[in-house]
């Protein structure tokens, strides 16, 4: 079953189908208990919506092994990101330093703010990567300096799926003193993380993969994280984000996070496994990624001689839904600065696919796909001036 | 379905048309990179008595909209002189297929591009091309016009996007009135790099930013 009756949904790292029974508790808090969230000195509905909001994040702060007070609701993972990034900036730039660590290959919303950072006189390392896009930890350890203040790396990547040591970056981090933030937007409850036993201070997480609502996601912040409001309005979320709390979005986003299991998670990975194991079948196919260290959903692969958008175009065409590394796809029209940052050439990112499984894939979906892409690739090569003798 | 493509487009890029290779053209081309992401191959087939264009076909490596304009194009040119060739022009292209997405100008300036670049390459095979001209700073605002602002669709030139232009010793200076962190600024480098840089007389492009 997929949202758009036949057709078969494989960009679920871009965006996955709501679950019904995420939407059915989500319903009397649009409809009945849709009152703002207030104080216990408050109207009867507005009491209930606080209790149902703090039941939403015991629950999600549960799922990382945090304290309730140590999860902030926000808007989605790039706010979550921004508010880690700038909050920290805000916090710590004027008192300890203002050097702060990243990777190459973040998601924009790390990215992002680290470069509106820098133009505000903070100075930025981006840390290479390998070729399967692995950190290199002896060059982290370098990087660090007495002026660091933050280092933030993803847990798992967006595009090729790699997944990094966050534990090992944790200790380093915890040994020199210097506050980590890890985006575990794309492995949140897919790769196990648990704040117990690993030293990360600042985690961003979001609803939106995990069959939760779009516009809702959080910020686990570790107790006595030195962190500045960076949005200003009222004193929701303890005083760290302000404006009307998502009640509907925070209750969903609880029920996403409960609907989780590591057996729908193997069930992902079978079908991961099977789909790379077809399209290597094809001739000059790569895989991108880490072979073995990557999110159990998602396979990302270069066919050469063709280019993304158009094998996207030509699948859409034939009822399946996957996302391209091409620069004629991006809205940069910039190639992936993933496959760039592990060594790939600007073909290599032109022509990768990626494909990522959820909850409402089938086992029969592989197949078609494995079937429907190997006749676009062979149709694109015979058009194509490359790969000929 | 719901795509930025017209029915056209689509259809050209479903069955483009004369696709493939002429083994004994009388003259070929190949513009863009796959380093760039769009790439066609141009070959032509004439008949020296009234320079007509007896056959042309393409290969493309890219995006839908610039295998669809390697489809019409060759359609276009087919049956005509090299000089009625030359004067196809992207608008003619882009109108026969019903229109194109401002930010897909690029990949189908590229297939127009790639015919101009064969009929030049027949013409210097048979000694019919003029004397080459000195790259000027005419020279390069003229080029530039052929640079578009992806945002809007537009040339840089038109949309004062180009601030300054300098030529000296083989030597082309473009400064670009756009800060170093645009959404689009590499794309528009990369763009005034290959058109600027294929020039007979010239080593280096540097292109600068404003902040």
């Amino acid at each position: 079953m997929t949202m758009f009756g036949e057709f078969v949904y494989l960009d679920n790292a871009a965006a996955t189908r709501l679950d019904e029974r995420v939407l059915e508790v989500m319903k009397p808090y649009l409809f009945e208990t849709y009152a703002v969230a207030t104080s216990q000195f408050g109207y009867s509905p507005g009491i209930e919506a606080r209790d149902a909001l703090d039941a939403a994040r015991a629950t999600i702060a549960r799922a990382l092994g945090a304290a309730p007070e140590e999860f902030i609701f926000t808007s989605g993972s790039t706010e979550s990101s921004n508010m880690a990034l700038k909050g920290v900036a805000l916090a710590l730039g004027e008192k300890k330093g203002r050097h702060i660590i990243t990777s190459k290959i973040e998601d924009f919303a790390v990215l992002h703010s680290a470069r509106a950072l820098e133009k505000q006189g903070f100075q930025v390392t981006y840390l290479d990567v390998d070729e399967h896009g692995r950190l290199d930890l002896d060059q982290l350890r370098e990087a660090i300096t007495a002026q660091t203040i933050l280092v933030s790396v993803q847990a798992a990547n967006q595009e090729i799926g790699t997944l990094q040591d966050v534990a090992a970056i944790g200790a380093i981090c915890r040994e020199r003193g210097v506050l980590f933030h890890t985006d575990a937007t794309h492995s949140f409850l897919r790769v196990p993380l648990d704040v117990r036993e690993v030293p990360v201070d600042l985690v961003t997480v979001a609803a939106h993969l995990i069959h939760g609502p779009k516009g809702v996601g959080g910020l686990y912040v570790r107790q006595g994280t030195p962190l500045v409001k960076w949005m200003d309005g009222g004193f929701q979320e303890f005083n760290l984000r302000a404006g009307s709390e998502n009640i509907p979005g925070a209750v969903g986003f609880a029920r996403a996070v409960e609907l989780v299991t590591p057996e729908e998670t193997a069930r992902l990975q079978e079908m991961r496994d099977r789909l790379i194991e077809r399209l290597l079948r094809i001739p000059h196919s790569r895989l991108n990624g880490h072979p073995v260290l990557r999110l159990p959903h998602n396979a990302n692969v270069s066919f050469r001689f063709v280019e993304g958008e158009s094998i996207l175009l030509h699948l859409d065409m034939r009822g399946f839904a996957v996302s391209t590394g091409s620069a004629c796809f991006s809205r940069s029209l910039e190639a992936s600065h993933v496959i760039l940052g592990i060594g790939g050439n600007h073909e290599r990112a032109h022509g990768s696919v990626r494909f990522t499984f959820g909850r409402f894939n089938q086992p029969e979906d592989v197949d078609a796909v494995a079937d429907a892409i190997a006749d676009v690739i062979e149709k694109l090569r015979a058009i194509s001036p490359l790969g000929k003798e | 379905m719901p795509l930025p493509y017209s029915e056209t487009v689509m259809e050209h890029f479903r069955h483009p048309r004369n696709v493939g290779r002429i083994e004994d053209a009388d003259a070929k081309s190949i513009e863009g990179s796959p380093a760039c992401g769009d790439m066609v191959a141009v070959y032509l087939k004439v008949d020296p008595e009234d320079l007509r264009l007896t056959d042309v076909k393409f290969e493309s490596y890219g995006c839908a909209s610039n295998i669809a304009t390697g489809s019409i194009i060759t359609e276009l040119a087919k049956g005509k002189t090299l000089e009625e060739a030359k004067a196809i022009t992207w608008k003619q292209a882009s109108e026969a297929l019903g229109g194109l997405p401002p930010i897909k100008t690029h990949c189908s300036v590229l297939a127009v591009d790639g015919l101009r670049a064969a009929i030049q390459n027949y013409e210097e095979r048979h000694g019919l091309v003029k004397e080459r001209v000195p790259t000027t700073v005419e020279v390069v605002r003229k080029r530039l016009k052929h640079v578009m602002n992806p945002l809007v669709g537009l040339d840089l030139v038109r949309t004062k996007v180009v601030k300054d232009i300098e030529v000296s010793d083989g030597t082309v200076r473009v400064v670009l009135d756009l800060p170093s962190d645009h959404q689009f600024a590499a794309n528009i480098r990369e763009e005034i790099m290959e058109k600027i840089e294929p020039l007979w007389d010239v080593d280096k492009v540097v292109v600068e930013f404003t902040e």
